[in-house]
């Protein structure tokens, strides 16, 4: 104690244990761990926190259309707004945080510096329809990212508008499917690997193509003789993801490829999982005639809490005839710009327009400052260490984790597990919430469906040695609490902002937005 | 390399600890023949951030800039203040850096600001429910008409002459495909316009159509009156789908949902987002609590946890592509999460009082422009209600005119040449959007050029 009577050493009692855990503060706040009301509970319909001029006078043309209801919008000062999304914000795992194993995602770290660019005011501030020559250098952007784009991917063209991942893969399939219509050979059928992204299945629906399943073999790979088996003058295309959800290369493809050329089909490849390979292996090589990359994923443009994202799409020549509008051609030092009214003399067999304007602009600006910062040897690297550290984690946990292709060979950017041998009533969503209270973002879980209790594992390129050995031993842990079927793992998580939620009771009777107390 | 944390002597001791002797025995799935031995060539090595600073400076500095011109270009995206603030909320890391809250427990931050973002959009759009959000405003619109296919199980759809023509191009590329049959118009620029479509619009509605589509304010910034429209669709059992792509337009007009629409979607983009050369942007979609079902996109919704605390989850996924696959309601698996949120945080600064007052202002300065351009010989304003963006008659082809006001550094507005080639009778038009952004000399001074340049 000193002189003012303030203790400065910890005392010890009351013992926490004896109430510790049961204690609950009279704000419901745990220290820096702040419970925050939705902005209509704090906010008001007269609050504001901007200043807006008063407008000049002047008599209305809106036509008798005045809005004279209320609205219901909510307001708060810029403070009380400030604090209030930062509060939110710290209820939120970040990469920033903490190691983000999201298989199928790679949750790799965002560079400031890509932020700072796409900020620039010649790329963040201009409209997309401004005359052309007062925008030449943001057609030089993406003129740039997609000559990278093509040359990584041993492409000869690209298509820069698709706002996603998702959208890619429209993008490819009407392509595919506009070639086979330009030759008079309707098609009907699209092969999509059980192990595939869900996205996959439901675009092939969305642009009017059947779906069927290609089996996987027992290595995890697309069964080639049951393929080549389903091949026929119905089927348009395969839909492949390679590497694929399992984690693994498709050692086949190049001879999938062929063999779907040979039957009269093309070949999508999903590239979200081109991160494994960049630079090492040009998929242009494999025989594919069509790939989407996500810029959110492989260059690191920030997944924002879901988007948005950018999603590029790569063609063989045999389809660069049917890439959508618009797009950018170099003429010289000039750029211009392909719309539909000039399609007609540059790109007469487009299938059309996808999006109102030019793709994902601020995607654009942020991945060509990673690739340009990477270059050709740190892209490479990019994979390489992707690959070492997804195959560092499934050599430190084969041992304790069951991991079901493991045996046949190395895997790619991401390690694989299954729930076999947790205990009666231990699942993968117990492990998963087990890793949030120790302080890490869960694995992607339940996902491929190929494996039961699947736990797909992608450490990305940017965690250290360390961070990974720190998340290995904590999954190590929790495994062996599954495995022991300790009760307090069902109770997980136990720190984290909220415990396990009703999933189910929010879809039976959704509520899915606020109403007043006094009309609900 | 400053993204890469591990070290040479790192790789070494993971490299024998997983059994291999050099990275090559990890990529031995991949056939020789596709293995490339080192970087390829013809490509630039690494860069300092200096470097790339400096690269992507100039390419930006070869663009103008809005903020560095008169500017009153409008048509689908629009050129409003945005608070610091914004900026910097979506910037922390906790935002930015996460992803889809697939683990609920740890993302309350973005799943409690989509519910809030529902809740604002619902109520600006006058509708029951909204999604988390769509890729942009042309997707979503496309994504409506499917919407309304699936209610109404017809294949036929009615699209205003004032939709956005690419909102059109990419419905049209779509349909192409899917086999909807979509009627379709190109405005015109007599006076009473709007009217026109309305009485195509009034007639086409039958009982094979599933939905109109209707934009207001409409592409040459004209408003309209949308409830006969409404009453026509319901009782022919076909859907109103209403555009909004400038949402601080219902701070001042009646919103589509009071007026009977069923769908309600668009571009939320001016409120927080910015125009970043066209995207990323963000999709509203709105409907009614009958349509949940149908409605393509995620979906934030209140719940509670075990310890029966308030939360918000994800949900309805069973409509989604992760869980139906070839069933779902749409291909979209990202939203536009961050967009969303800047989207959110900007309105919740508004608020109602807000909202109202850059409504009001917006629309004080458009017709303050739009009278004062009209006194320049030559330049006809293009009669009808109008918001905060309006169509101008050139005596002249209005392309070349806009070309020659950039050359002067002055963003004039949007010729309809440029969004309709080749469509003679549309050649002369000019839209010119003011928002709060502009101030009367920028209008001076797009008024002395215009005068000169048709002189």
């Amino acid at each position: 104690m000193n002189r003012e009577g303030r203790v400065t050493r910890p005392e010890t009692t009351p013992p926490i244990g004896d109430q510790g855990e049961t204690f609950e503060t009279f704000t419901g706040n745990r220290a820096l761990m702040l419970e925050e009301a939705l902005l209509f509970e704090i906010g008001g319909t007269d609050r504001t926190g901007v200043d807006i001029v008063a407008a000049p006078k002047v008599a209305s043309r809106l036509g008798g259309l005045e809005r004279t209801e209320p609205i219901g919008l909510y307001g708060l000062s810029e403070p009380e707004a400030v604090r209030h999304y930062t509060r939110l914000s710290r209820q939120n795992y970040g990469i920033d945080l903490g190691f983000f194993p999201l298989g199928s995602c790679t949750m790799k770290h965002n560079p400031r510096l890509n932020e700072k660019m796409a900020r620039l005011p010649g790329f963040a501030d201009i409209h997309p329809l401004q005359p052309v020559e007062t925008v030449q250098g943001a057609f030089a952007l993406i003129h740039e990212l997609g000559e990278w784009l093509k040359t990584l991917t041993g492409m000869p063209a690209v298509a820069m508008s698709p706002k996603a991942g998702a959208h890619g893969e429209l993008c490819g399939l009407l392509a595919i499917r506009s070639a086979l219509e330009a030759r008079g050979d309707a098609r009907k059928v699209v092969l999509v690997p059980e192990s595939a992204h869900g996205t996959n299945p439901a675009t092939a629906a969305f642009c009017g193509y059947a779906v069927e399943n290609i089996p996987a073999d027992a290595e995890g790979r697309v069964d080639l003789q049951a393929l080549k088996d389903r091949l026929g003058p119905d089927v348009a295309g395969v839909m492949i993801t390679n590497p694929n959800t399992c984690g693994l290369f498709e050692r086949d493809m190049a001879a999938i490829s062929e063999a779907v050329h040979a039957a009269g089909g093309l070949v999508y490849c999903d590239g979200a999982n081109f991160n494994a390979i960049v630079g090492r292996v040009r998929p242009g090589d494999l025989g594919i005639d069509a790939m989407h990359i996500n810029l959110h994923k492989t260059f690191s443009t920030p997944h924002g809490g879901g988007g948005p994202g950018s999603g590029p799409v790569v063609f063989s020549a045999a389809l660069a005839p049917y890439a959508p509008l618009p797009f950018v051609e170099k003429d010289g030092d000039q750029y211009r710009l392909v719309e539909e009214e000039t399609a007609g003399e540059h790109h007469a067999g487009t299938f059309g327009r996808m999006v109102a304007f030019h793709g994902q602009m601020g995607m654009f600006s942020r991945a060509l400052a990673y690739i340009l910062s990477h270059g050709a040897d740190g892209l490479r690297q990019v994979s390489e260490d992707a690959v070492l550290n997804a195959n560092y984690i499934l050599r430190s946990l084969e041992d304790v984790l069951d991991a079901p292709f493991a045996g046949t060979g190395p895997c790619m950017h991401e390690a694989l597990f299954s729930d076999d041998g947790f205990a009666e009533g231990f699942t993968t969503l117990d492990v998963a919430k087990g890793l949030i209270d120790e302080g890490f973002h869960p694995m992607t879980m339940y996902f491929p469906l190929v494996v039961h209790g699947a736990m797909l594992i992608e450490p990305t390129e940017t965690e250290s040695r360390a961070a990974i050995d720190q998340f290995v031993e904590a999954l190590r842990s929790v495994a062996e609490r599954a495995k022991a079927g300790d009760p307090v793992l069902k109770a997980a998580p136990i720190f984290a902002p909220r415990r396990r939620l009703d999933e189910t009771g929010a879809a039976r009777k959704p509520v899915l937005v606020w109403r007043e107390p006094a009309a609900a | 390399m400053r993204y890469l944390p591990l070290t040479d002597a790192d790789r070494t001791a993971m490299l024998a600890a997983v059994g291999a002797q050099t990275i090559d025995d990890l990529f031995v799935d991949v056939p020789q023949v596709a293995r490339l031995d080192g970087p390829i060539a013809g490509l630039p090595m690494h860069a300092s951030e200096l470097s790339v600073e400096r690269q992507l400076s100039r390419m930006a500095a070869r663009n103008l800039a809005a903020g560095d011109a008169p500017f009153f270009l409008g048509c689908g995206a629009y050129r409003h203040h945005v608070p610091a603030s914004v900026d910097h909320i979506i910037q922390r890391g906790e935002f930015l850096t996460s992803y889809t809250p697939y683990q609920p427990e740890i993302a309350q931050g973005t799943v409690q600001a989509l519910f809030e973002f529902q809740t604002q959009v619902a109520r600006l759009y006058g509708c029951d429910v909204a999604n988390a959000s769509m890729y942009d405003g042309s997707t979503a619109c496309w994504e409506a008409i499917v919407m309304a296919r699936r209610i109404t199980r017809r294949g036929k759809a009615v699209l205003s002459a004032g939709l956005h023509p690419h909102y059109v191009s990419v419905c049209t590329t779509m349909a192409k495909f899917t086999g909807d049959v979509l009627d379709t118009a190109i405005p015109e620029l007599t006076d009473g316009a709007p009217g026109d479509d309305m009485a195509r619009m009034l007639a086409a509605v039958d009982g094979d159509v599933s939905c109109v589509v209707v934009q207001n304010p409409n592409i040459l910034g004209h408003v309209t009156d949308l409830s006969e429209l409404a009453e026509r669709c319901h009782a022919k059992g076909a859907l109103l789908i209403a555009v909004v792509t400038e949402p601080v337009a219902l701070g001042a007009i009646r919103s589509p949902g009071e007026m009977g629409a069923d769908i309600v979607v668009g571009e939320g983009q001016s409120i927080g987002v910015g125009l970043n050369f066209g995207g990323p942007y963000v999709g509203l979609f709105a409907t009614r609590d009958k349509y949940v079902r149908q409605m393509p996109g995620r979906l934030a919704g209140e719940t509670v946890d075990a310890d029966g605390k308030r939360g918000f989850v994800l949900t309805l996924s069973t409509r989604e592509q992760h869980i139906r696959r070839e069933k779902a309601t749409s291909n979209i698996c990202t939203n536009s999460g961050l967009c969303a949120l800047a989207f959110t945080i900007h309105m919740s600064l508004l608020g109602e009082r807000g909202l109202r007052d850059l409504a009001t202002l917006n629309h004080a300065k458009a017709v303050a422009a739009a009278e004062k351009l009209a006194t320049v010989p030559g330049v006809e304003l293009v009669s009808g209600p109008f918001f905060n963006e309006f169509t101008l008659r050139l005596s002249k082809e209005a392309r070349p005119v806009i070309r020659a006001l950039a050359d002067d550094g002055i963003l004039g507005g949007v010729s309809l040449g440029r969004l309709y080639p080749g469509v003679d009778a549309l050649a002369n038009g000019l839209v010119v959007a003011v928002t709060e952004t502009v101030e009367p000399d920028d209008v001076d001074e797009l008024a002395h050029a215009l005068e000169e340049a048709l002189a």
